[in-house]
Order: C-alpha cells, then structure tokens, then sequence
C-alpha cells in the first residue's frame, strides 16, 4: 500500500450523476446511487462528490456496502492500534449479514469513508463501534432479505440467508444473491440515529441482531490477516506516507518549558538546502526538502528565549506539592450510609496514603502526521487514534470549516490514548499553510517522550472503619491529583494541542478524575476526588490527558493495596476479605475463577516462611472497569539485595460479557498486562524545575524482554448473552495493585508509592 | 557536501547522492523508498531501525551511509518473502505477534541473527540476546512464544 495525493485529486472530479433505481413498492429507498470502482478507497471521494447518500450517521450507506462482486465493506468510524480489533467488527457484521468472515472488509478511520464513532476511546471499539456495525449488518440483511422477496416473488419470512445468497431452503429452488441484488450500488436506507456522534453514535435500522445461540463466526477464534504483511515489510505506517513535492518538518522546543522564541537567527540556518523557519509566537519550526536537514536544521538554528521562569517544583517534592496545593475542583461520586458517624464509632481504624508519577505514552516512535493543502483543500494523513476529532482541529486551526478537510488515519508507532499524534496533526498544518507545501512532520525522540500529554500524578488516601467484631463498617477513598484532561483526550479544538496553545489561543483546562470502580457493599462508603492546577498552564511539557485505562492504574493501586492491607490487618485471606464484601455476581466469578486458576491456597499475608535474598510472593486485585471485570493474581521474586521485581507469573480471570474472538481477546488481555507490568515497575516521568528530563529509553525506561512474565494465563469467562464490553483497558487496572499485594507477601513491606523500580523497591526494604 | 554512495540493499544494487554523514536509515527510507525500517529513537536505543550490516544487526539510526563500505546491507523485506519466509516470520504470524508492529523490524531482524548463530537457545539466552530492544504495546511474552517455535523451526 502507497499513499500519494491521488486522494485529493479524485475529489476534484465532476459529480456522478444520481442513478436511483425506479423500482417499484416501499422498497425504491432502499437502493441508491452505483458505487465507483475501488469502493474501499472510493466510497469516501464519491461522497465528496456527491454520488452516494450523505455520509451522516443516519445512513446505512455510512456502515455497510456490498460489492459488485458480493464482498462487503464495513466503514467503522474508530480505529485499531495493534490489537486486531477489525477482526472482531468483520466477525460481527459478518455474522449479522450471513457472510464468509473473508468476505468483509472493515475500512477504518478515514473521515471520507466513516462518520465520526469516536475512534479509539474507552475501550468501547466492540461495545459501542461493534454495536452499532451490528446493528447496520443486521439492517443491510433484512433490507437484502425484502428485496430478494421481491425478486423471487416470495414472502421474507421463507427466505434463509447462507454465504450471502438468499434462498428459499434447503431446496435452494429459489435463490438470488446479494450481490445480485446490491452489488455496487449504495444502500438508501435511514437508520434511527440518537443524534449524538463520537462513543454513544447509535443508528440502528428495525432489523433485530441475531440471538447469540445462532452464532457461527462470533466466538471463533479466528486469526488476523494483518500480521503477514508486517512481518514482510508489506505494510506502511503513518510515518511512511510521501506526497509528491512534501518537505520535512521539525519543531524546536524551549529548554525552559514556558519560555517563547525571543529572536531566531534564519541566517544560521542558511547553509542547508531548502531549510525554512516557521514562527509565530511560542511555535517555531523548520522545514527542509531532505528529511536529515530537517534535522541538522532544527539543531543548528540559533534561538533565544524568552526569560522564563521554571515552572516546576523540584520532582522530590511533588507529591508534597499535591498535598498542599489549593483544591480546585472537588466532587463526591459515591455517598453510602454515615461515614463520619462510622469512623466516629469504630473500634479500629486503618489508613493509608499512595502516590502515582506522571507517566508517558513514550510511543514506539515519536509522533507524524502529513498534510496537504491544495486550493483550501486539506489532506491529513495522522495516526491520532481519533481522526474524526483530529479533522476537526485541523479545520478550527487553518480556519476551515471541517468538510474542507480528511483526515485519513494509518497505524502510527503505537497509541495508547491522547499522545503526541494530535499535536503532530497540528503543527504540520500549520507548517504546510506557512511553507505552500505538503509537509512531513515526525517528532524526535525527545519529543515523543518529553513533551507528549502524560498520565497525570496523584495521591490516594483511604481510611477503614473496623468494629469490635473485625468488621468493615465504613470505607473512604479519596483522591488529590492534577485533573485527567489537562488537555482534551481528542485534539478538535485547538487549545487543547501545543499548537493551539503556542499560538495564543485563550486557554480552557479540562478536569475531572475518578474513583474506583467495584462492587464493595460496606455499609458507610464516601469516594470523592480532587483536582489542583496544572503546574504550568500553557504548553506544558506535563500537560495531563488519556494514557490507556485513564486514571484507572493509579486509583487502582491504591483501592486494591488498601484492601490488601486491611485484609492483612485483620488477618484474614486477601481473596477471601474481599468475597466477604463483595456484592456483584459476576464480581464473585471472575474473582473465584482467578483464586482456582491460580491455585490460591488461602492464608494471610506476609508470608512467614522465608529468609535470604532472594523471596517471592503472590498478590490479588480485583476491579471493574464498567461493566467489564477483571481479577488478577501476580506472583512475584523479589530481590532484596538488587531492589529487583521479577514478575514471574499473571492469573488473570476476565469478564467482558460476550466475547468476539477469544483468541484476539487473549492477545489484547495479555498485551495490557505486560504494559502494565511496565508502569508498575519502571515507569515515571522525570523532570527538574525547568523541564521534563526523561527524553529517552535511558531517562524513560520501560519494562526489557528479560523481566517478561514467564507464564500469564488468561480465564476467560464468556456470557453470550451479555453484550461485549470493552477488553483494551480493563486488565491494565489490577496490575500495579497485585503486584504490589505480592511484594508485601513475599516481603512484609507495603510500598505505597509506584513505580516499583530496584531503587525505590531497596530503599523501601532497608 | 554531497557525495555518491552505491549500496547493496537486499541483493540489488542503488546509487545514491547523499551528504556523508546521513544515517543509513534516512537514505534507506526517504532515498530508496525502502520503509520498513523505522525511526524510533535516533540514539540506538530501541531497535526498530535495525538492518543487517552483512548479516550483523546494526541500528540504521546512527549508522552514517559512508560507514557502509561495501557491506551487503539486508532489511527486513530481504529475510523473507511470503513464499519463502524466514521461520521467524512465519512464527510471528502462528503466534500472531502484534499489536502496533512498529518495533518488529528489530526484534526480527535481531533475532534471526541470533538464531542463525545459535541453535536451540534456552529461554535465558533468548531473553539476554533481545534485552535491548524495546516494545511498548508489551507483546514480550507473545514474542518469547514466536522465537521459540522458530528456533524449533530452524532444529
């Protein structure tokens, strides 16, 4: 696959004429105009130009299309960032259109060819986008089923549906296919739209999906067709887009993090060939038509700064910095009982405090997105996991208005929430509007690294009432932290991107935080967050926004270890204490299933059994990401003399109700795990009172290959009749707190603050 | 100043006009369209612009393009196709590897170095020979998996 600007270019053609059928009956609405050739990459241009029914959500044209040939294409309005997610779509439209899975083709993330279902967001790519393709799949089939009845002169109800032909049973007497029904041509169907876009778009036709009992390929393991033609060097990422007469871009950023170019010396620059300055205000780049002098040109060109004071306090006191920072947003989410009148009669009281580092996305590689812009025409090749919104602060920031802009999503180097890909959209747009030129902008390394949004720091208080019976009777979990969306966790509007915010638009902090999500039934329960400022308001190298599971490791750590150490307290079996107050059903399966997999003997925790060096241990969290759950047991060697935390084996039980494809499941869980295991035990963002510090693998580093788990192994609890629910995050949550749970049995020490790297783990121990 | 390179590249041979101290990966990627290796980190780092340097893996990131010499440079799309596929990567696509891909190329690339040199590799060795690279979707285990039925491939 090569991409060039043959895009922009089809969109300039004439408008086909409308063809609609003159059929007869209630179903003329149901066909519209011929698809064009190549409809994967077409369908979107022929929209532009207007030879398809309007690509609203209201429009089953949005979601499915059958081909000349009978193979189907299903436009999804999200994307997939490695996890073979499209796998799971294409079995669910598949199954939904009695279609061989190999006949569908998911077309994801191009605003020309989907409407806006909200990208990668929440985990919610088969709970909300599978859904809804469903529910299309489900629609195109029984529009297909009505015009075969009318072709074939027979009611809908005698017709079956196998391998995309329409039948009349077993006989086949009668049958006519889909493609000869629908075979290029548009469907011109309306759907019931709820009216919103993004996660919650719902557009279902008056087709109902197929009970879970008929399945045939939901539930089958199938496997991704997409890993061949990566491991052939068959596949171009984002970074890899060229458009004829592009030129390189990089941006500079400040030493001091606040400080603004006071002057830039262009000359210093004018040794390297086709070497431009881009500048206006706090935003400063360089152009060059060879990608290495983009380089040399953004070392080489002499920049002073304005006199910024640093803006940070020193990284050992920040968390102190949290505590005592004024409060600015403050919200109660769970109120239950008495709770001040429950510790005011306790006979025992059990508290704790935790503490979260800022994290970073640390990307594979550092961000890039391509931009074209031709006579008020913009192309934007990005690897922002949400397109949609990427379209629309490209268009706010050039001042368009959105349907002058695609933005066309390819796989960039890894994305696990708001990361730099949206900042990267920005900046090449605004370096291509100033240049004339198609522009290439990859980020460095310490960019990616230094200046992506981060996952927010935080402290984590929780208190226990006990009674004089060893009860729980009151529990309160409260948070301080820098609120969740410093920045938004999509880049639509232009203050929530560097280049919006070095440009001078007025600024607007997002907030918000959360609370644990489980199902504990204590009689007295409070759980309530606070927020303070941002460090520094405007582009922030510690700008805070969505990192995978957002704000679930952290308040999870500290939900999940406090229950530890109460349980240890009172001396009773970590697994046992929380089946005792655990209320929700499928709570207790996924807990018990996890406690037998592993087979967890019940006792209490430290172990008492071992000396030396070397110790291992085993810990168990427990936790909801809504309405999926997942329990985890982590056993663990600690090296005492090293500080070094080998997690040796991961029992993980999952519950996401109806599971699509449980071998892609398992990759997805046992992903999540590994990556969690690497913000548990290593991952921190450094910084001093200037700017961010860590800039690389060195500064950053991130869980090697030699600290993989020998073993995890994934139970998975499948319930048809649930529907699915997300499976990208929620097996982030438990890692930290199992962990963590794990080194306190095999150690004897709580560590109340992550990450669990040798350092802080051999000066917690001594 | 620019100067004239000829380079071996998967068995065919290109000229290329280049400053001298390019990185190999720059000239690869934006002079002769090669993609596959990729730009992570600049710094040797992370891995994923490995290529073999006659049959040595070395980081493309740093490497410049006049350190080359006459060495037989080997990418990714050079180990195998998908009718003759290195046992690496068709053990990539059993194990079903992935989540982004970005970093294959240098655990491939790596690893069949280490495999060709040596034969039935315990788990530690395996471990210690790619502790250098980096993944961040944390595929580590599923990656373990693949070099392993690989290295039983290979006998």
């Amino acid at each position: 696959m090569r991409h060039n600007a043959q895009h922009v270019a089809a969109r300039r053609l004439a408008p086909s004429r409308r063809n609609l059928l003159k059929s007869a009956g209630a179903l003329v609405v149901s066909i519209g105009a011929p698809m064009p050739f190549d409809p994967a990459r077409a369908a979107g241009d022929a929209f532009v130009a207007g030879a398809k029914p309007p690509l609203t959500p209201d429009q089953l044209s949005s979601y499915i299309a059958v081909n000349a040939d009978g193979t189907v294409l299903a436009f999804y309005g999200k994307i997939d960032g490695g996890q073979g997610l499209h796998v799971a779509i294409a079995q669910m439209v598949a199954e939904e259109l009695d279609v061989p899975f190999k006949a569908v083709k998911v077309v994801m993330g191009d605003t020309g060819t989907s409407v806006n279902q909200g990208g990668a967001s929440g985990a919610t790519g088969v709970q909300e986008g599978g859904k809804q393709l469903r529910a299309a799949a489900a629609e195109a089939r029984r529009v297909l089923v009505e015009l075969a009845a009318e072709r074939l002169g027979v009611s809908a109800e005698r017709l079956s549906v196998d391998n995309g032909v329409v039948h009349t049973g077993t006989e086949m007497a009668k049958s006519v296919s889909y493609a000869e029904l629908m075979g290029g041509r548009y469907f011109n169907v309306t759907l019931a739209w709820n009216g919103k876009i993004g996660n919650p778009l719902y557009a279902p036709g008056k087709a109902k999906p197929k009970d879970p009992k008929d399945y045939k390929i939901v539930g089958q393991p199938i496997k991704r067709e997409d890993v061949a033609p990566l491991v052939f060097a068959q596949r171009d990422f984002c970074t890899d887009v060229k458009v004829p007469g592009m030129v390189h871009g990089r941006m500079i950023r400040p030493a001091i993090a606040g400080a603004v170019p006071a002057t830039v010396d262009e000359g210093s620059i004018k040794h390297i060939p086709g070497a431009r300055v881009v500048w206006n205000q706090g935003f400063l780049g360089v152009v060059a038509d060879k990608e290495w002098d983009a380089i040399k040109a953004s070392r080489d060109l002499k920049v002073t700064w304005s006199n910024a004071a640093p803006p940070f306090p020193e990284q050992a006191s920040l968390h102190d910095h949290i505590r005592k920072a004024p409060v600015r947003k403050r919200e109660v989410a769970e109120q239950t009982g008495n709770v001040d009148e429950a510790f005011k009669s306790a006979a025992r009281i059990i508290e704790a405090e935790y503490e979260w580092p800022f994290q970073s996305h640390a990307s594979m590689g550092p961000a890039c997105a391509v931009v074209a812009i031709e006579n008020d025409q913009v192309t934007l090749w990005t690897g922002s996991q949400k397109p949609h919104f990427t379209r629309d602060g490209v268009a706010a920031i050039l001042g368009l208005p959105p349907d002058k802009v695609r933005a066309i999503w390819i796989p960039g180097p890894g994305s696990y929430g708001r990361n730099d890909a949206g900042d990267a959209a920005m900046d090449a747009a605004l370096l291509a509007k100033a240049v004339g030129k198609p522009v290439r902008l990859q980020y460095m390394r310490d960019q990616g690294t230094g200046w992506d949004p981060k996952g927010p720091a935080s402290i984590h208080r929780a208190r226990a009432a006990i009674d004089a019976a060893g009860k729980m009777t009151a529990y309160e979990f409260g948070s301080k932290a820098f609120p969740r969306v410093d920045v938004n966790s999509n880049e639509s509007k232009p203050h929530d991107t560097l280049a919006g915010q070095l440009t001078g638009v007025a600024l607007h902090s997002g907030d918000g935080f959360a609370v644990p999500e489980d199902s504990y039934g204590f009689a007295n329960k409070r759980t309530y967050w606070e927020t303070v400022a941002p460090l520094l308001d405007r582009g922030s190298p510690l700008r805070t926004s969505h990192l995978r599971d957002p704000i679930g490791p952290q308040v999870h750590f500290a939900s999940e270890s406090f229950m530890d150490e109460v349980a240890a307290a009172l001396k009773v079996d970590p697994v046992a204490f929380r089946l005792q107050y655990v209320t929700d059903a499928r709570d207790i399966a996924v807990i018990k299933a996890a406690a037998e997999k592993a087979g967890w003997q019940p006792r209490v925790s430290p172990r008492q059994d071992q000396s030396g060096t070397k110790v291992s241990g085993r810990g168990f969290a427990y936790v909801q990401r809504h309405p999926t759950r997942v329990a985890m047991v982590a056993e663990v060697e600690v090296d005492r003399s090293t500080g070094k935390i080998w997690v040796r084996k991961c029992t993980v039980a999952h519950d996401c109700g109806q599971i699509i494809n449980p071998d892609g499941l398992r990759q997805v869980i046992e992903g999540g795990v590994v990556q969690a295991i690497s913000r548990t035990l290593w991952e921190e963002v450094r910084f001093n009172t200037k700017n961010v510090t860590s800039v690389d693998w060195l500064t950053y580093p991130i869980l090697n290959i030699t600290e993989a788990p020998e073993t995890i192994d994934v139970v998975l609890i499948d319930r048809p009749e649930i529907p699915p629910t997300g499976a990208g995050e929620p097996a982030t949550r438990p890692v930290a707190a199992a962990i963590v749970n794990a080194v306190f049995d095999a150690t004897g020490v709580r560590i109340r603050r992550a990450p669990l790297s040798p350092d802080n783990v051999k000066s917690a121990l001594s | 100043m620019d100067e004239k390179f000829t380079l071996n590249v998967d068995g065919r041979t290109h000229t290329v006009t280049a400053d001298p101290d390019t990185p190999l990966l720059y000239v690869l990627r934006d002079d002769l369209g090669l993609n596959n290796p990729h730009f992570g980190c600049g710094l040797a780092q992370c891995g994923a612009c490995t290529v073999h340097l006659d049959g040595r893996p070395i980081p493309s990131c740093i490497t410049t393009i006049s350190a080359v010499g006459q060495a037989k440079i080997t990418t990714l799309a050079g180990l195998g196709t998908p009718e003759k596929p290195h046992p690496l990567q068709t053990a990539y696509i059993e194990e079903q590897v992935p989540q982004c891909g970005y970093c294959i190329t240098g655990w491939l690339m790596t690893a069949a170095a280490f495999l060709r040199d040596n034969k039935k590799p315990t788990d530690a060795q395996i471990r210690a020979a790619l502790e250098e690279l980096k993944c961040r979707c944390g595929t580590h285990v599923a990656i373990l998996r693949a070099v392993k039925r690989a290295a039983a491939m290979m006998g």
